[in-house]
């Protein structure tokens, strides 16, 4: 009884972010229709996230606010979301390894990669919390100029190696203002994701044999919000006997994710220009 | 005096300590085997209200195809096809499909479900989405992961879409419950792709394979096709067709 109380109240909340869902993702996807609109008012706009903190590669003191960081155009952020955490330990190994734990791990050498690579990396967790799927995907939406990786470690497939996924098809669509609802965000980036994808699946297939050629494509909850090119990087797998085997695969993971998202720089438009949408 | 009392009295004691510790591991027993029963009846039942699917010996014995995870590599579906006796109403019908994929194959690798999942109920709205609702057990049971979360969906899109062509779209609950993802991955907040084409007699072909496991497009607002032996009346799809309007 008091399960079902709770599943009820669970679905309530739910629902109600019904509102959230129309929170608008104005600057970073402006239409022509509303050229005017201030883009400094973007994060208003966005659901409640913790403001994450932003490691430049220069690791200036003092870095603007967040959220005010002036455009430099082009590609120069990556959004890293180490999934899971808290509560929520992901995929669990026989020898009580835990997906959450590995995922933060690799997050630090694919930042580390990254930033060799000159991208500036923010990070949707840095310890063993959990903030929600929106949360995350907020802190990626309010970057521009920024592409969003999720790692994940798989319960199933051939160990050592490993597959980067793209959303399945969305919807496309705005609504009157020209907006886009936030439970659709990933629409209008689908094809860039698609390149994003490949290119960084083809670093990782050159290393780890047996992995497919391709980005594959799945119905991935945290990509689905995200208003930026978004890809989903899975490890195989939490099955293995010793956590080393993971570990060792990280630093082959993160040069992957380095190299397919310099490679990907040029392909990048930055959204909001005119014409920039895909 | 007194001391023959207290014989008495220490005799008593003992008889009853002695009675107490021969009755007491045997009501004992008779607790557990109760509870053992009552386990079993709850077992059962969930067994009962999961399999209530009569099969009529008279239904035309048909192929289906059911998807399960190919034997060489665990990531890719392959179709097996098993004769079984199918009710031409497209509920029943796909009630008798998904209880044979939850059955699993001969194989246990070759699984895309959970063995103690069940499917609890089937309606099919007449435009054609269908809502699937399964036990808690296919979401806390499967493997938690991107790859084996699709599968699972993708397999259960798949066999509907192979053997139950009036099934358009799919909509998984579980436990009655709409829920945001099926094990921390896999969105279930919208449908799933089933069949792209317009419904079709049962008699005619298959529709060949299409892409699929994408929620889905906008529900049609008009249901101009309402599919036979439709269990729900004539309503729109409400909050269950992928959050459109909000």
């Amino acid at each position: 009884m008091l399960l079902e109380v709770c599943n009820f109240m669970r679905a309530r909340t739910h629902s109600l972010f019904g509102p959230f869902s129309l929170a608008l993702l104005g600057g970073a996807l402006l239409s022509p229709l509303a050229p005017s609109q201030p883009q400094q008012s973007l994060p208003t706009a966005q659901p409640p996230a913790a403001t994450p903190p932003v490691s430049s590669q220069a690791g200036a003191p003092g870095q603007a606010p967040f959220g005010t960081r002036a455009p430099s155009g082009g590609l120069n952020i990556v959004v890293l979301d180490p999934a899971h955490g808290g509560t929520d330990p992901g995929a669990r190994g026989t020898g009580g390894i835990r997906e959450s734990d590995i995922v933060l791990d690799l997050a630090l050498q694919v930042r580390r990669a990254l930033e060799q690579q000159g991208f500036q990396v923010v990070r949707t967790r840095q310890g063993n919390e959990n903030p929600s799927f929106d949360d995350r995907s907020a802190m990626a939406n309010a970057q521009r100029g920024a592409v969003f990786v999720t790692l994940h470690v798989s319960s199933t497939g051939l160990p050592g190696t490993v597959r980067a996924y793209v959303n399945s098809d969305l919807p496309q669509g705005t609504d009157s203002n020209g907006l886009i609802p936030w439970d659709r965000a990933q629409a209008p980036f689908l094809g860039l994701s698609r390149k994003f994808g490949d290119l960084v699946q083809g670093f990782l297939t050159k290393r780890f044999k047996g992995s497919p050629d391709v980005a594959q494509t799945a119905s991935e909850r945290q990509l689905r919000t995200t208003a930026a090119p978004a890809i989903a990087v899975e490890i195989s797998s939490i099955t293995v006997e010793d956590r080393s085997e993971l570990d060792r695969m990280a630093p082959g993971v993160a040069d992957a994710i380095a190299r397919g998202a310099a490679a990907f720089r040029p392909s990048y438009v930055v959204p909001g220009t005119p014409g920039g949408l895909p | 005096m007194t001391a023959r009392w207290k014989v008495f009295l220490i005799a008593g004691l003992v008889l009853a300590v002695i009675a107490a510790a021969i009755y007491f591991p045997m009501l004992r027993k008779r607790v557990k085997r109760a509870a053992k029963l009552q386990q079993q009846s709850e077992e059962q039942a969930r067994r009962e209200l999961a399999q209530s699917i009569a099969v009529n010996p008279s239904d035309p014995r048909i192929k289906a195809k059911l998807f399960w995870a190919s034997d060489t590599d665990n990531s890719l579906l392959v179709p097996v096809t098993a004769e079984l006796p199918l009710s031409l109403d497209p509920v029943l019908r796909s009630k008798q499909v998904l209880n044979t994929l939850l059955a699993g194959p001969v194989e246990a690798e070759q699984r895309t479900l959970p063995p103690d999942a069940v499917l609890l109920a089937f309606y099919l709205l007449p435009d054609g989405t269908a809502i699937a609702d399964f036990s808690e057990a296919l979401a806390t049971s499967i493997p938690s992961g991107i790859a084996s979360e699709q599968l699972a969906v993708d397999s259960i899109a798949r066999t509907l879409e192979a053997n139950v062509p009036q099934v358009q779209r799919l909509k998984i609950l579980i436990h009655g419950q709409e829920v945001e993802t099926l094990a921390g991955h896999l969105d279930l907040s919208g449908t799933f792709v089933v069949n792209t084409k317009p419904v079709q007699p049962l008699s005619k072909p298959l529709p060949a394979a299409v892409e699929m496991n994408q929620p889905a497009a906008p529900a049609p607002a008009n249901n101009k096709a309402p599919a036979s032996g439709a269990l729900t009346p004539d309503k729109s799809t409400g909050k269950l067709a992928q959050p459109e309007s909000k």
